[in-house]
C-alpha cells in the first residue's frame, strides 16, 4: 500500500511542455491517480489529453462529472470547466466564475483535494505566469499533504512557482527534469509508511 | 474524528436548517462545491466556524438570501457552446415543426441569456409565434433579471461571436439595443416567455414538454438528485420530446438511461421513449 493516494499538478504558461516532462518519465505501473489543472483559453477544445498521451504511457482521459478517480490514470480538467474533487473520490464540475482569472482553477482543484486526501496528496505546481493555486498550496499544507514546486530558473514562466514557494512551506523545488524521476521515487518510497 | 469530520456533520445540519427553516433543499447537491461556497462566505464574514454560521443563518434572513446567492451559481451566457445550437437547428427544430404549437422548458434558466438564445433561435426558424417557454429557476434574483432582460455591454463580444458560430443567421445586433453599459433585449423576443420560480429539488412536474433544456444545473447535484430530477423531466415530457442537457453532462449513468435515446450524443441531445419500454 501506498501512503500517498493521488498526485494534483496546477500548471499555467509553458504548461504543455513542462507536463510533458514529467509525465513522460512516470512508467505504466505508476500507482496513483494524476489530477492536472492546466489554464488554457476559454474556448479552446478539448485536444489536450491527446497531445499529452503522446507522451506518456499512462491513460489520459478529460475528468468526468461524478467519476470514480482510478489509480494509475491521469485526469485533465475540461476547459472552460472548475475541476473539484468530492471526500468520496469522485470528479466534480462547476461553471461558477474565473478564481484568479481562470477556469479550470489550480486553487480550485487544490482546496478540494486537500479535503479529500488531507495528508496522502502530493500537490505540484510547474510553470505559470500568475499566482493561480497560491490558496491551494496553503491548503494542501494545512492538511499534511506534500509539495512539489518547479524550481522556478527552469520555468517557461517563473510566477506561478515563485507564488508558490513564497505561499507555504514547499517541501521540495526541483528542477523540470527531475520532478519527473523524484515523482517516481517518492511514492515507492512511501510503501514502508509517511515517514519520508 | 478530526476537524474535517466535525465539519463535515456542520455542514450536514447546516443544510438541514436552511431546509427546515426556509425551505430551499442543499442536501443532496455534491458536497464539494457546496462547502467550498460556504467555507469561502465564512472566512469574508469572519465567522470562525459552520455553527456560527448557521445561527446567523437562522436569525437574520438578508443573510440567508446572500449565502442563497452563493450557492445558486448563476454564470451563463448567451449561445454557450455554439455548436449545441448549431445542432438545435439542425436536429431539433425539424422536429418541432412537425407541432402546430410548441411548448418548451427551459429549468435552471439563471438570468436569462440562455432562454433569449432560443428565441432567437425560434424567430430566425419562423417558429416563434406558435412557441410557448417557460423559464424557471430557484433564484428569484437571477429571475428578476431575466425578466428585465438587460444585460451587461461587456458581454456583447463574446455573445456576437457566439451567436455567429451557432448558425445565426442575421445580425445579432438586431436583438438588442445598446445604452451606455447595458443592452436590452429586444421585446419582441419576450413575449411568448413566462418566467417562474421552480425548485428542482423541492416542486413537481410541468406538463406536456415537446422540449426541455436544463443545462448545467445537473453538475451541482449529487446522483440520487440527478436521478429525481431527470425524471422529472421524463414526466414532463410529451412522447417523442426531448432534452438536452449541458456539454459535460449525460444520461449514461443515469436511472433513466434507458428511457431515453441519442438525438446528438456530442450535444447531449435526448429523446424521451415511451415509457413500456423502461
Ligand atoms: C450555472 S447556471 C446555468 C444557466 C444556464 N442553464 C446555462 O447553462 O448557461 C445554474 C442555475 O441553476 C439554478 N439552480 C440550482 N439549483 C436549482 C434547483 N434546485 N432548482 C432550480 N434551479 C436551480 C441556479 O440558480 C442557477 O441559476
Amino acid at each position: 500500500m501506498n501512503w500517498f493516494q493521488a498526485v494534483v499538478i496546477g500548471a499555467s504558461a509553458g504548461g504543455i511542455k513542462a507536463l510533458s516532462t514529467v509525465l513522460s518519465a512516470l512508467p505504466k505501473e505508476f500507482p496513483l491517480p494524476i489530477i492536472i489543472v492546466q489554464h488554457l483559453y476559454p474556448h479552446s477544445s478539448s485536444r489536450l489529453a491527446q497531445i499529452l498521451q503522446k507522451q506518456s504511457h499512462l491513460k489520459i482521459k478529460e475528468a468526468d462529472e461524478k467519476e470514480v478517480i482510478k489509480n494509475s490514470v491521469i485526469y485533465i480538467a475540461p476547459p472552460n470547466y472548475h475541476l473539484l474533487i468530492e471526500e468520496d473520490r469522485t470528479f466534480s464540475l462547476s461553471v461558477e466564475g474565473p478564481v484568479n482569472y481562470s477556469r479550470p482553477s489550480v486553487d480550485v482543484l487544490f482546496e478540494t483535494a486537500a479535503l479529500a486526501y488531507k495528508s496522502r496528496l502530493i500537490g505540484m505546481i510547474l510553470t505559470g505566469a500568475n499566482n493561480d493555486g497560491n490558496f491551494g498550496v496553503k491548503q494542501i499544507k494545512r492538511r499534511g499533504g506534500y509539495l512539489i514546486i518547479q524550481d522556478p530558473e527552469t520555468a517557461e514562466a517563473d510566477s506561478m512557482p515563485k507564488a508558490a514557494i513564497a505561499a507555504a512551506k514547499v517541501n521540495k523545488i526541483l528542477p523540470i527534469k527531475q520532478i519527473g524521476p523524484y515523482l517516481l521515487q517518492l511514492v515507492n518510497r512511501s510503501k514502508k509508511g509517511p515517514n519520508i | 474524528m478530526d476537524d474535517i469530520d466535525n465539519q463535515n456533520l456542520e455542514l450536514q445540519l447546516m443544510l438541514e436548517a436552511i431546509h427546515l427553516k426556509y425551505g430551499y433543499d442543499f442536501r443532496n447537491y455534491a458536497k464539494a462545491s457546496v462547502k467550498r461556497r460556504i467555507q469561502h462566505r465564512m472566512t469574508k464574514e469572519k465567522m470562525a466556524n459552520f455553527s456560527e454560521m448557521q445561527h446567523k443563518l437562522l436569525y437574520d434572513v438578508s443573510f440567508f438570501e446572500r449565502l442563497l446567492l452563493d450557492l445558486s451559481i448563476n454564470v451563463t451566457e448567451m449561445f454557450r457552446d455554439p455548436t449545441f445550437y448549431m445542432a438545435l437547428r439542425k436536429f431539433v427544430i425539424p422536429e418541432l415543426r412537425k407541432h402546430p404549437f410548441i411548448k418548451i422548458w427551459h429549468a435552471g434558466c439563471s438570468t436569462g441569456e440562455e432562454v433569449y438564445s432560443m428565441a432567437i433561435l425560434l424567430k430566425e426558424e419562423g417558429l416563434y409565434d406558435q412557441t410557448q417557454i417557460y423559464a424557471t429557476d430557484m433564484n428569484e434574483v437571477a429571475l428578476k433579471k431575466a425578466k428585465d432582460g438587460i444585460f451587461d455591454i461587456g458581454k456583447l463580444k463574446q455573445y456576437t461571436k457566439n451567436y455567429q458560430k451557432s448558425g445565426g443567421q442575421s445580425a445579432f445586433s438586431d436583438y438588442y439595443s445598446a445604452h451606455y453599459e447595458h443592452v436590452v433585449v429586444d421585446k419582441s423576443l419576450k413575449k411568448n416567455i413566462l418566467f417562474s420560480d421552480h425548485n428542482l429539488a423541492t416542486d413537481g412536474v410541468f406538463g406536456e414538454m415537446n422540449l426541455i433544456l436544463c443545462r448545467n444545473v445537473l453538475i451541482y447535484f449529487n446522483r440520487d438528485l440527478q436521478n429525481r430530477v431527470v425524471g422529472l423531466f421524463y414526466d414532463s415530457l410529451c412522447p417523442d420530446g426531448i432534452l438536452c442537457l449541458g456539454s459535460k453532462e449525460s444520461l449514461s449513468f443515469s436511472k433513466y438511461t434507458n428511457a431515453f435515446d441519442d438525438v446528438v450524443k456530442e450535444e447531449k441531445i435526448y429523446r424521451r421513449l415511451d415509457s413500456e419500454l423502461i
